[in-house]
């Protein structure tokens, strides 16, 4: 369903969906076996103008937003969910740099990762800091004119790939989340390493990686904010990325539904289509709704992103945690519908239910969410109270 | 440099159904889509023009109003200018007339140096208006092109041929029509797009045109449809198995009596 997008939005979803029609789908079995990342199709990005969707117009990229970024991770991920990550990871590692950069530092790294000549990744995770994000110990001491990066980076999408680096280190000690910056890191600083590249259940033409700072030094002209705001960055980075994330999970499962119908109309068991059977009907109905529900949820929270309101996270977790979820349970019941043929690697369900796995983790697990949402609940019914409502 | 490249707006064969009764084509709710052989036309039209540095890509096809889709597709993968020739008077054309229509838009274009074609289109297969154009303007051709040099005021063309290619040097303006070994087609960009939404068609009719009436559409167009049938499927032929040294003399055998005309 494609109402209420723009002219424009809608050729945007034409266009990414050409290209995963005609540019992904070609590649993303193979991709998907060796884990190779997906240059070629970056390179088809970059030529369509893709990667500046939700980049403003002064800095090189098409003036879009979230609703922009979700449609055309959307389309993407419906043929796959890895191979959009190059796409989807780089607006992360971008937000930082659209929310809280200067105009001079956006000036500097939006107009090559706009025009796709350059990718971008955001890192915050660490072995001993997942969930509980404020227990980073890469540390950032300012000596002179440069911080000092110390530490390593774990799971980083993009990382190895990417040229921009939005990096999150602890520049205070004692003081908690406070003590938290962000800082701007470019691809080959001295004392910028990469650890090894993961391998992985799913989003497997995607790379994974460590970050290993060694004395690295960091101009101080590469903080974003102030010190201290790395922290709020991070979580407002998650208030407008999850959304992206919600998109690649609504991706992920439509591709799977339309793989599931499309089996159950061509196979036949007891001399008719297995389409014909109620059981089996059933569950292709609840899927399609559980898709349909999410899309919406999905396209709300963008619209509200988009729309400038400055509480964004309970919306934002929402779409990512029910998203993440609605293509979990589809992928999971697409296999089911294609039996035996799903659980081969001849037949793509199977690579989209690994795919799915990981929206429900990365960018903040879905317990994360469930966290986020409850607390802004009770924080909303608190304050009406207060009011005296 | 002005390269022209003409294009035809045909149905997504892949989802077109035959109607049994009348052995023609179902075009209802068949969606539109551009000749896929001209698609390597438009790349290596964009690609000359980006290797030489300066000129205009124009697209050019004869058809009714809706071509614009096409030509609008065309303008979105980055071609400069499109040009629809559309006319009552040129329904009903056959290969002579819309060769003959379409010789008349280039001449009216003017200074073409480089005419591009599809090496066929998809639904009549027929690979004639391209060569007919070319003669129709009395300029060289070369069909079934899979690589194509610009040196100057000549070139270099490969011509695929079923045991190899030809290697031909012709003076410019020349025709070409292409095979899909040229090149691979890009994509239109976000950008395009835009600019191909809002861009104007120039749409030239009969009045436009230096033509004469009689040789246009239907009237104009010397072939005529007299039944459209499926071929009867043939009988599957005959299999000698055996060692090729007895087999052989078989089959001399049994082919010198229908060969001197005596059986069939």
């Amino acid at each position: 369903m494609s109402c209420f997008l723009t002219e424009e939005q809608q050729m945007l979803k034409d266009l990414c969906a050409q290209i995963a029609r005609e540019k992904i789908l070609p590649v993303r079995e193979e991709l998907d076996e060796s884990g190779e990342f997906p240059w070629e199709i970056v390179k088809v990005f970059a030529e369509s103008d893709i990667c500046g969707v939700y980049i403003p117009e002064e800095y090189g990229g098409f003036g879009g937003g979230a609703m922009e970024m979700c449609v055309a991770t959307e389309e993407l991920s419906r043929v796959c969910g890895g191979i959009s990550l190059a796409f989807a990871a780089t607006a992360l590692g971008t937000y930082p740099i659209l929310l809280f950069g200067s105009d001079e530092q956006k000036k500097k790294y939006l107009p090559a990762i706009a025009a796709g000549e350059k990718l971008a990744a955001f890192a915050l995770t660490e072995a001993n800091a997942g969930s509980d994000a404020g227990a980073i110990e890469t540390t950032a001491v300012l000596d002179g004119d440069e911080y000092v990066l110390n530490g390593t980076k774990q799971w980083i999408t993009n990382g190895g790939e990417a040229e921009t680096y939005t990096v999150v280190a602890r520049t205070k000690k004692g003081v908690g989340i406070r003590g938290i910056s962000c800082l701007i890191v470019e691809k080959d600083t001295p004392g910028f390493t990469f650890g090894k590249k993961e391998n992985k259940m799913g989003i497997r033409a995607s790379a994974t990686r460590e970050l290993i700072f060694q004395d690295c030094r960091v101009p101080k002209a590469n903080l974003l904010g102030r010190e201290g705001m790395g922290f709020m960055v991070a979580m407002k980075t998650f208030d407008h990325s999850r959304p992206g994330v919600a998109a690649q999970a609504v991706g992920i499962a439509q591709g799977a539904l339309d793989e599931a119908v499309k089996y159950a109309r061509h196979r036949e068991q007891f001399g008719q289509p297995v389409a014909s059977f109620q059981g089996l009907q059933f569950m292709l109905a609840d899927m399609a709704t559980q898709v349909e529900a999410a899309r919406a949820l999905v396209h709300q929270a963008a619209r509200v992103v988009d729309s400038g309101e400055k509480n964004l996270a309970k919306i934002s977790a929402m779409a990512k945690l029910f998203a993440s979820d609605v293509a979990m349970s589809v992928t999971t019941d697409a296999v089911q519908v294609l039996g035996g043929y799903g659980y081969m690697k001849e037949y793509p369900v199977e690579k989209m239910m690994r795919d799915a796995k990981i929206t429900q983790i990365y960018e903040g697990t879905n317990q994360i969410q469930r966290a986020v949402i409850a607390s802004q609940v009770i924080k909303e019914s608190a304050a009406k109270e207060k009011r005296g409502e | 440099m002005r390269i022209v490249v003409l294009i035809k707006q045909v149905p997504d064969t892949t989802e077109v159904r035959i109607d049994r009764e009348t052995n023609t084509l179902i075009r209802e709710g068949v969606p539109s889509i551009i000749n896929p052989f001209d698609m390597y036309a438009l790349e290596e039209g964009l690609r000359m023009r980006e290797a030489a540095g300066e000129g205009t890509v124009t697209v050019m096809s004869m058809g009714p109003p809706q071509v614009e889709d096409a030509l609008r597709e065309a303008l979105a993968i980055g071609v400069d200018e499109a040009v629809l020739l559309s006319d009552r008077a040129f329904a009903g054309s056959d290969t002579w007339s819309t060769s003959y229509t379409l010789a008349a838009g280039i001449r009216k274009l003017g200074d073409a140096d480089v005419i591009l074609c599809g090496k066929q289109a998809i639904d009549g297969d027929t690979a004639q208006v391209g060569p007919g154009v070319a003669r129709l303007l009395g300029i060289p051709q070369v069909a079934y092109v899979k690589k194509i040099t610009l040196d100057g005021d000549s070139c270099t063309a490969e011509r695929m041929m079923e045991d190899g290619h030809d290697v031909l040097r012709i003076p410019l303006p020349a025709l070409f029509t292409v095979v899909k070994d040229i090149n691979e087609p890009r994509l239109p960009s976000l950008k395009g797009k835009m600019r191909a939404k809002k861009a104007e068609i120039t749409v030239w009719g009969e009045g436009d045109l230096d033509v004469d009436p009689e040789e246009l559409g239907l009237d104009g167009s010397p072939t005529r449809v007299m039944k459209i049938f499926a071929p009867e499927l043939k009988a599957g032929g005959v299999v000698f198995e055996g060692e090729v040294g007895e087999t052989v003399p078989r089959l001399v055998e049994e082919l010198l009596p229908v060969l001197r005309g005596e059986a069939q």
